[in-house]
């Protein structure tokens, strides 16, 4: 219900009543109300709801949250130690096959964990 | 698509749960308050790949789930009238009611209709004078502004033959109820994404400092899951009680100030009813006496209607997080998404549904 997908403006025909936007949304296009987004721009990703924005997307914190997830493991490498990782786990940004695998691990394989 | 699937990523996901395992000591439950956050942590299976003792519970954040059986049954003797036209999102048309739900209404010969958004529904009213439109407006503070922005355009437009059926909700006092309630297991909050998209995070700083438990907005891909879980258990971990907000991309503490104003303008607080869960206080919204005219209850007079909620349903439990769907001896059997019992089988967004799509199993039938 509260589903809000991030899509691009294309678009803004401020001649009504308010502004209305046509947003790309990965080559789906729709029209979204931005009354509640009035400083949207073109060019601007925003978050719609219901056909209307409620949030101009800010793309400096979505890098930032990006960058802090892979800056991760050597987070994990401060805290613990080395010692206690596997190379795989501990691996730069650019990963080995063994991540990989990794990723498809179920529930089973992961009991095993500390 | 761009920001949502660098947030989908299995090798960073794997990452995030080796850190969530890391920093895990003790056993921790935390609750994902917003359905659409359900239906990710069942569907990619998050809540089986954590640590042994950090237990999801899923929380009433469903809006469909959450209306009570009453408003169904209003909206049916509403949408049964002739020159009505009944207009709804489309998660609310297999609620079951009392007798029946909107679809089958439809298929009975009613004018029911599925709109994309309640501006649409102003739209049938304004090329349709000679009906009576009425749009089911449901939702949490995400969908409030535009449902509100609807009766705003209405009012504009001279459209007097528009009107809504509404059962709006309000997430921060229904989180003070789960905590309020006896055996209270919530011990953290991810809180709802696009609802703070709205209302920003300022309200939920006094929950956090008054029940001393961590609260953290958190988005709805996996990673923003998995990054809220590991945010909200290093609170835990450190005795720390404090709002974080995980979903920066979308989220400010102030929110979005403009749709806040519309709400304000549109809509009064009021108590309201939650299905499963009873009456809670200042947690809902009812029009503002300057839009009453709007009030479909008032203008087709169903306010008196009551229901009884089916006697096999424990969806009340589920959504207070006390029991699984997987516990209920309906789930998969009387109960399925296509012949529901109640509510949260037949959203998207509903717990139980979540549980039947991703193949989960009855607890009864599991082998030991």
């Amino acid at each position: 219900m509260c589903l809000g997908i991030p899509g691009r403006v294309l678009s803004i025909d401020g001649a009504g009543e308010f502004p209305m936007a046509v947003v790309d949304f990965g080559g789906l296009r729709r029209e979204a109300c931005l009354a509640y987004v009035p400083d949207a721009a073109v060019g601007d990703f925003v978050i719609v709801h219901v056909g209307f924005a409620i949030s101009r997307l800010d793309e400096d914190e979505a890098r930032r949250t990006l960058e802090v997830l892979r800056a991760m493991p050597e987070a994990v490498a401060a805290e613990l130690g080395p010692a206690d990782l596997g190379p795989a786990d501990l691996g730069p940004v650019d990963l080995g096959p063994a991540d990989l695998g990794a990723a498809e691990l179920g529930a089973g394989e992961l009991g095993a964990a500390p | 698509m761009r920001y949502l699937d660098e947030y989908r990523d299995p090798v960073l996901a794997r990452r995030l749960l080796d850190e969530i395992t890391a920093v895990t000591t003790r056993p921790w439950n935390v609750m994902e308050v917003c359905g659409g956050q359900t239906h990710t942590i069942v569907r990619q299976g998050i809540d089986e790949l954590l640590p042994p003792g950090l237990r999801m519970i899923h929380g009433p954040g469903c809006p469909v789930c959450v209306t009570p059986l009453a408003l169904i049954d209003r909206a049916l003797a509403i949408a049964a009238l002739p020159g009505v036209t009944f207009t709804s999102y489309g998660d609310m048309l297999r609620v079951p009611g009392t007798a029946g739900d909107l679809l089958s209404l439809k298929a009975r010969g009613a004018d029911v209709r599925v709109v994309y958004s309640p501006l649409d529904a102003v739209g049938i009213a304004a090329d349709n004078p000679d009906r009576e439109v009425v749009f089911f407006g449901v939702g949490f503070e995400t969908t409030a502004p535009a449902n509100g922005m609807a009766v705003l355009r209405a009012h504009a437009l001279g459209v007097p033959n528009f009107s809504m059926l509404v059962s709006h909700v309000l997430v921060p006092p229904a989180m003070t109820a789960v905590l309020d309630a006896p055996h209270c297991q919530v011990q953290a909050f991810l809180a709802a994404g696009h609802v703070c998209a709205v209302m920003g995070y300022g309200e939920y700083e006094p929950i956090a400092a008054r029940y001393r438990v961590p609260i953290v907005v958190t988005g709805f891909e996996p990673l923003d899951i998995l990054e809220g879980i590991l945010l909200a258990v290093r609170q835990l971990e450190s005795g720390r009680a404090e709002v974080e907000n995980q979903y920066a991309r979308a989220v400010t503490r102030e929110g979005n100030t403009c749709a806040q104003d519309a709400m304000r303008r549109v809509f009064r607080v009021g108590d309201r009813t939650w299905r499963g869960i009873g009456a809670i206080a200042d947690s809902g919204l009812r029009l503002a006496p300057e839009f009453a005219a709007y009030d479909a209850e008032h203008r087709f007079g169903v306010a008196h209607l009551v229901a009884q909620e089916h006697p096999a349903c424990i969806a009340g439990a589920i959504l207070q997080g006390v029991r699984e769907p997987t516990d209920c001896p309906a789930y998969g059997v009387g109960c399925t998404p296509r012949r529901p019992l109640g509510a949260p089988m037949v959203s998207s967004e509903g717990t139980c549904a979540a549980y039947f799509t991703a193949g989960r199993r009855r607890r009864a039938e599991v082998p030991a």
